[in-house]
């Protein structure tokens, strides 16, 4: 058998399993808590396994092991942003949004401010990274088929991306958060098994020796010492000046977007209680740490026994270099047959982690737009519970279906920045709009709606007029250059945008609220009047 | 906890005034805020140095290990770290405070003085 064929087979067990949960959670989801917050009742560890599964997409799985492996210790770098961006999410924001919130982010947003104005803001927010983030790993899934298995005609393409979509859709239109939840619960299993697996056996290769694994690394690379050390990815010399403040740009985007990603949040909502919540996040912070420590094994072990230039002759970005490893390894341990065999079992673990990943965010953007704008906006929150779902079931047909067409078009183009763009967006709207509505006083409509579009604005509008949009070999528009902007992650420059929109905003208007202040402030630290966990 | 109960506005508004809920939240404060700036400026000056001090995070220590490297995990040692101790501290400090103070409200609101679900 080849390891094309055991790849799809094993990937159709896992189609076969999540539909099974699908239809099992169905059945079980018959309220609006159980299909936005799957009836708040999985516990601390089972919500940390799915913020892992909800987390770690392909990005990070077959991006940040192909960096390494191409540029050595600057994908390392990469890595950790995205780790430490926990402790926010952890300190700052779990708990207390568990306590106050109820399916949606614009929940505690829209706590003492108008509702509407707020909650379309954070609504179109909400859409607009999910849909980045989403659109990014449906051409990534795209790319793999091809890389993977060899399909590389456009409509092999079209086909897995339609496949992925539909699949999709019917984990979150059928199975609701419950559904969703399983569906990356047993995604962070099998990645956490997985790339457990092939890290273990590159270590033993070298004989548990980090050092002379990195020297290997560093010889094949033909980069030498410099593999191992900042700068030959972000804020190469030759880029200068520019090239470092991007480097901060990023960092301090990816460090403070996680907190602000709706998918990411909506998560908090699903146990019982705020100090479930933390327990979930403590759970989420050593399975990512695990897995980043992983990966920076699979990159040098990548780099060391398969060789940059064989993986940049494969993908020019270094995605296969995981897969590529695994069957390297597998043929170096156990002869031609562990190779087919790794090779198509780590295959079929990154199409479980695509697959888990767009349920999260079709889930976080169809919730928003039924909970916010359908139930509070358009019907000022007078639709029923029944309708109110019936709606996100829609919006997630919907919104399946629209980024299944866009993936299809942006098949060609370049969208590996929209993964950095979201998190620039998330911690520049978003990110301002929670920490004030958390712990300022004074804090009022005007602020929150000044947040959101002032980041969301200043981030879109920079990042048409950076070099990866136009004006540079791999721009989204490679013929045209109207860029002025130097950077290509807007950062820097959107996030304090966002946090001084959100004061200006506030101390503008005169809008204060003495009594729901005090009431977010006493529920969000001591859990009175929190949503409970649903009793079946 | 007594709370004068002809006070006026919310259960809420009177127990945010309570001396209780006050060292609630000044615990949680005094810990989460400077603990935040505390592991940004750590994570910042690490890719500052990245960025910046290339010699120096190029120095090899021990075999091929140099000071990136250990200063990347590092990062990971310290969110480890850093979470341990936030959930210690909020088992310990926070916590058994909060419990009693929605104690102290639910039963209050069980009273009949539940203005806070009449007006939701």
């Amino acid at each position: 058998m080849s390891n094309e064929t055991l790849s799809i087979l094993l990937f159709l067990v896992f189609v076969a399993a999540t539909l099974a949960i699908t239809v099992w959670a169905s059945r079980n989801t018959k309220n609006a808590t159980d299909f936005y917050a799957g009836g708040r009742s999985f516990s601390g560890p089972q919500n940390g396994l799915a913020i892992g599964g909800d987390y770690m997409s392909a990005a990070s799985f077959l991006g940040i092991a192909g960096l390494i492996a191409l540029y050595g210790y600057d994908g390392f770098l990469y890595s950790i942003g995205f780790l430490v961006a926990w402790l926010v999410a952890l300190l700052l924001v779990a708990e207390l949004l568990r306590n106050s919130g109820r399916f949606t982010m614009a929940d505690v947003l829209a706590f003492r401010m108008s509702p509407r104005p707020v909650r379309t803001a954070a609504g179109v927010s909400t859409i607009t990274v999910s849909i980045f983030y989403l659109l990014a790993q449906m051409v990534g899934a795209g790319a793999l088929v091809a890389l993977l298995f060899g399909f590389t005609s456009e409509f092999a393409k079209g086909a897995t991306i339609a496949l992925v979509g539909v699949l999709m859709i019917v984990y979150v239109v059928f199975g609701g958060m419950k559904g969703t939840t399983w569906v990356q619960i047993v995604k962070a299993v099998l990645l956490m098994t997985g790339a457990a697996l092939v890290t273990l056996l590159v270590l033993t290769e070298f004989g548990f020796n980090l050092s002379s694994l990195l020297n290997d690394a560093a010889e094949q690379s033909g980069k030498g010492e410099a593999f191992l050390e900042p700068g030959l990815r972000y804020g190469t010399e030759e880029q200068g000046l520019t090239g470092k403040l991007d480097l901060i740009s990023l960092g301090l985007a990816l460090v403070l977007g996680t907190a602000g990603l709706p998918h990411i949040l909506i998560r908090f909502y699903t146990v019982p209680t705020a100090r479930d919540a933390r327990k979930s996040v403590m759970w989420g912070i050593g399975l990512i740490g695990t897995f980043y420590l992983f990966t920076l094994v699979l990159g040098f072990g990548a780099a060391a026994l398969v060789g940059s230039e064989e993986i940049s002759r494969v993908n020019e970005a270094g995605n296969t270099a995981a897969p590529q490893l695994a069957e390297k390894i597998g043929e170096i341990m156990f002869g031609d047959a562990g190779g087919t065999i790794l090779l198509a079992v780590i295959a079929a673990v990154a199409f479980a982690t695509i697959l888990a990943v767009v349920a999260g965010l079709t889930l976080a953007s169809s919730s928003s737009f039924a909970h916010d704008l359908y139930a509070h906006v358009f019907r000022k929150g007078k639709a029923t519970e029944r309708d109110e779902v019936r709606v996100a079931r829609i919006s997630a047909l919907v919104i399946g279906a629209v980024s299944i067409v866009l993936g299809i078009y942006a098949q060609r183009l370049n969208v590996a920045f929209l993964v950095a763009l979201a998190f620039a967006v998330a911690a520049s709207g978003n990110l301002p709009a929670i920490l004030y509505s958390l712990f300022w006083k004074r804090f009022n409509t005007a602020g929150a709606v000044s947040a959101i579009y002032g980041g969301l604005g200043a981030a879109l509008f920079l990042v048409i007029f950076s070099p990866v949009v136009s004006g540079s070999e791999k721009a989204l528009f490679t013929d045209s250059d109207w860029s002025w902007f130097p950077l290509q992650n807007p950062g820097l420059i959107s996030i304090p945008v966002g946090f001084l929109c959100g004061f200006v905003g506030t101390v503008l208007s005169k809008e204060y609220n003495a009594e729901k202040y005090a009431e977010i402030e006493v529920r969000s630290l001591t859990g009175a009047g929190a949503e409970k966990a649903v009793k079946h | 906890m007594s709370i004068d109960k002809n006070a006026s506005g919310t259960v809420y508004q009177r127990f945010q005034g309570t001396a209780e809920f006050q060292e609630l939240r000044t615990r949680f404060r005094r810990f989460a805020f400077p603990m935040t700036v505390a592991f940004l400026t750590w994570y910042l000056l690490y890719v500052v140095l990245s960025g910046w001090a290339r010699g120096f995070m190029g120095t090899e220590l021990f075999g091929a290990i140099n000071v990136a490297l250990v200063f990347g995990l590092l990062q990971f040692v310290t969110t480890f770290g850093i979470a341990y101790y936030y959930s210690r501290h909020a088992g310990r400090r926070l916590d058994p405070l909060a419990d009693k103070i929605r104690g102290d409200i639910e039963a209050e609101e069980a009273q009949g003085a539940g203005t806070a679900e009449d007006a939701r």
